[in-house]
């Protein structure tokens, strides 16, 4: 049923935890492929552009973040893909799971950036809501 | 992201271009009026250029999506100029910027920027970010408490009313809302009019009314230096900035032609010079703007806004102008440094805070970046000039094992670590996981086959690589033995 599995991912604690479901869910099903996004917005660009400011690919860097994630993937055996999205992470996780066609999006309640959760509201809801397909969100 | 085509780069986009180029229009007003009193000339100035900058880069620049104006990292450069030499040397100035800039987009030597090191970057930004906070102090030296007042709610609407909507800029409600209440209430502090003029015209095209002597060119060419490396060392990393942002590729050497043209044009056309921007162009891309259109619409909007509401802008009081460029201070600060200072190797940390340091002390951009340059490229020498010996006994021969890289800088320690004295029949110095790089190496690998053989001991020099032999073997004639 679950074939197609969306896992926002920032590296959190949250996400690594969401990372557990959804590769348990791949698991359940042959041929399922978990595609892992993490969405970098504009002050991180900068910050990111900074410190790699002498390395040949920024993301590199950013993969280097999801590791643990990567590690768990790897591990299970399940098909996964990494992908990094460009803009504010609510909005650029619901474009790319509705442009896509999810068959669910797995997502931790909190990300790392809990300061900024707190001015813009938190991205996992906005996923929740916008979302044109199932949404689990993982405490 | 393939390449675009000039069309595409101008219209792929023209709803979201259009919109965050008004957005970027009035964030840009009170930082170009801003950077012009930093600098010490009329708000007009900087208003000119952010015009002129943002509308010829819509056409020539490398980055589409980027915006360009006056900017305080330039202005900070040219305050002595203009204090001691005035507007027109200032003009002047900017166009000889634009001239360095075209030649450094030619030769493309925009590649080059990726050798200035990570911490100077960094500090390099932290420093601008102090500077533009520590230039807004003045506003409240011997203020009255409603200066303190304006300010503080102005960054208060500032950062809370995105909690309210985020529909309409925060910055620009606090504008209006505290200008409104500053004129409601008759409270009479200092404004932008009271700063000097703001003229409600077009900038027209004007030789800069200097003498053209070498004495001129001796006075402007410093200025001209440092800012053509500012503004390009600024623009450069804000296109990269860009290019993470939307996902795409830019051609960093079309960037800086672009720069200096619209330098050039600025000069002529009474504004000052300036670069691009990197919080402004973050709110650009992240407001939807992602082509030339963007860059296009942000100064045509710019200049029509000041043409129609001129004698609005010149009431804003100076207070409030401070809250938003407090705002822009606190935004511009790579706050992410200060967290991982404690990760970085401490020779990177030492370079970026005595970047900002010296910064600080010359209020040079370029002082700073040259000297946290030097510093790095230092301790890099020092890294590398270690060179470990390793020794075994064998069958009465000591062998010398060398590991590292012997150049000038690594063989006065390196004459240290052998035991010329030793009672052994012969030495062998193994050089297989060493490399020469110059005479000096040579010079010290002779010295020391010499002091061994003036004690009687024989010296078998072995596992030089090639390219080490060939200088050696080239050196060999020329440097004469001891």
């Amino acid at each position: 049923m679950y074939k197609k599995i969306l896992l926002a991912a920032d590296g959190s604690d949250h996400s690594k935890r969401a990372a557990e479901h959804a590769i348990t869910m791949a698991k359940c099903q042959e041929g399922s492929k978990i595609f892992i996004v993490y969405a970098v917005d504009g002050d991180s660009s900068k910050s990111d552009v900074l410190s790699n400011w002498n390395s040949a690919n920024i993301n590199d860097k950013r993969k280097e973040r999801l590791k643990d994630i990567e590690a768990q993937a790897r591990e299970s055996g399940v098909q996964f893909e990494i992908k990094i999205l460009h803009g504010e992470p609510g909005p650029a996780i619901v474009e790319f799971t509705n442009k896509n066609q999810f068959d669910v999006a797995v997502i931790g309640s909190r990300g790392l950036n809990s300061l900024q959760e707190l001015m813009l509201g938190s991205v996992s809801h906005k996923v929740a809501k916008r979302a044109n397909c199932p949404v689990m969100i993982v405490k | 992201m393939e390449d675009m085509t000039y069309s595409e780069s101008w219209f792929g986009n023209i709803k979201g271009d259009i919109l965050s180029g008004l957005v970027v229009a009035i964030a840009l007003i009170p930082e170009a009026i801003a950077f012009s009193i930093i600098a010490g000339v009329d708000p007009m100035v900087g208003l000119y250029a952010s015009f002129t900058i943002s509308v010829v880069i819509a056409f020539v620049g490398g980055r589409p999506g980027m915006i360009s104006a006056a900017t305080g990292a330039m202005a900070l450069l040219f305050v002595d100029l203009v204090a001691r030499h005035g507007l027109e040397y200032l003009l002047a100035a900017t166009i000889l910027t634009g001239v360095l800039q075209i030649l450094f987009g030619v030769f493309k030597l925009a590649r080059y920027m990726k050798f200035i090191p990570r911490s100077v970057m960094v500090g390099f930004v932290n420093a601008l970010a102090i500077l533009i906070f520590t230039s807004q102090l003045g506003v409240f030296a011997g203020a009255t408490w409603h200066v303190y007042l304006l300010a503080a709610v102005t960054l208060a609407i500032i950062y809370l009313f995105p909690y309210i909507t985020k529909a309409v800029p925060s910055t620009l409600i606090a504008i209006v809302f505290m200008t409104g209440i500053a004129i409601f209430m008759n409270i009479g502090v200092m404004t932008v009019g009271d700063m000097g003029n703001l003229s409600q015209t077009l900038p027209i095209f004007l030789l800069p009314d200097i003498p053209l002597t070498l004495e001129t060119i001796g006075i402007i060419l410093p200025y001209s230096l440092a800012l053509a490396l500012v503004g390009l060392l600024e623009s450069l990393l804000t296109a990269t900035i860009v290019d993470d942002m939307t996902d795409s590729e830019s051609n960093k050497d079309t960037e800086s032609k672009g720069q200096g043209i619209a330098n050039v044009v600025t000069g002529f056309f009474g504004g000052m010079a300036g670069c691009a921007m990197i919080g402004q162009s973050v709110i650009n891309v992240k407001s939807g703007g992602s082509r030339r259109l963007s860059a296009l619409v942000a100064g045509v909007f710019l200049m029509l806004l000041i043409v129609m509401f001129g004698d609005i802008v010149v009431q804003i009081p100076m207070a409030v102008l401070a809250g938003v460029m407090i705002m822009v201070s606190i935004s511009t600060f790579d706050w992410n440094s200060i967290r991982t200072l404690h990760l970085l190797p401490k020779t990177d940390a030492i370079v970026m805070v005595v970047t900002v340091l010296t910064v600080i002390f010359t209020h040079n951009l370029a002082i700073g970046v040259f000297t946290g340059i030097l510093l790095s490229a230092i301790f890099f020498v020092s890294k590398i000039s270690q060179v470990e010996v390793t020794s075994t006994m064998v069958d009465n021969t000591r062998v010398y094992k060398l590991r590292g890289e012997l150049f000038f800088a690594s063989v006065t320690e390196l004459m240290k670590k052998f035991d010329y004295k030793e009672e052994v029949d012969s030495v062998e110095l193994n050089l297989s996981r060493s490399h020469l790089w110059d005479d000096s190496a040579v010079a010290a690998i002779d010295k020391i086959v010499n002091k061994f053989e003036e004690n009687g001991i024989k010296v078998l020099v072995t596992g030089m690589n090639e390219e080490s032999s060939e200088l050696s073997a080239k050196l060999a004639n020329k440097l004469g033995s001891h």
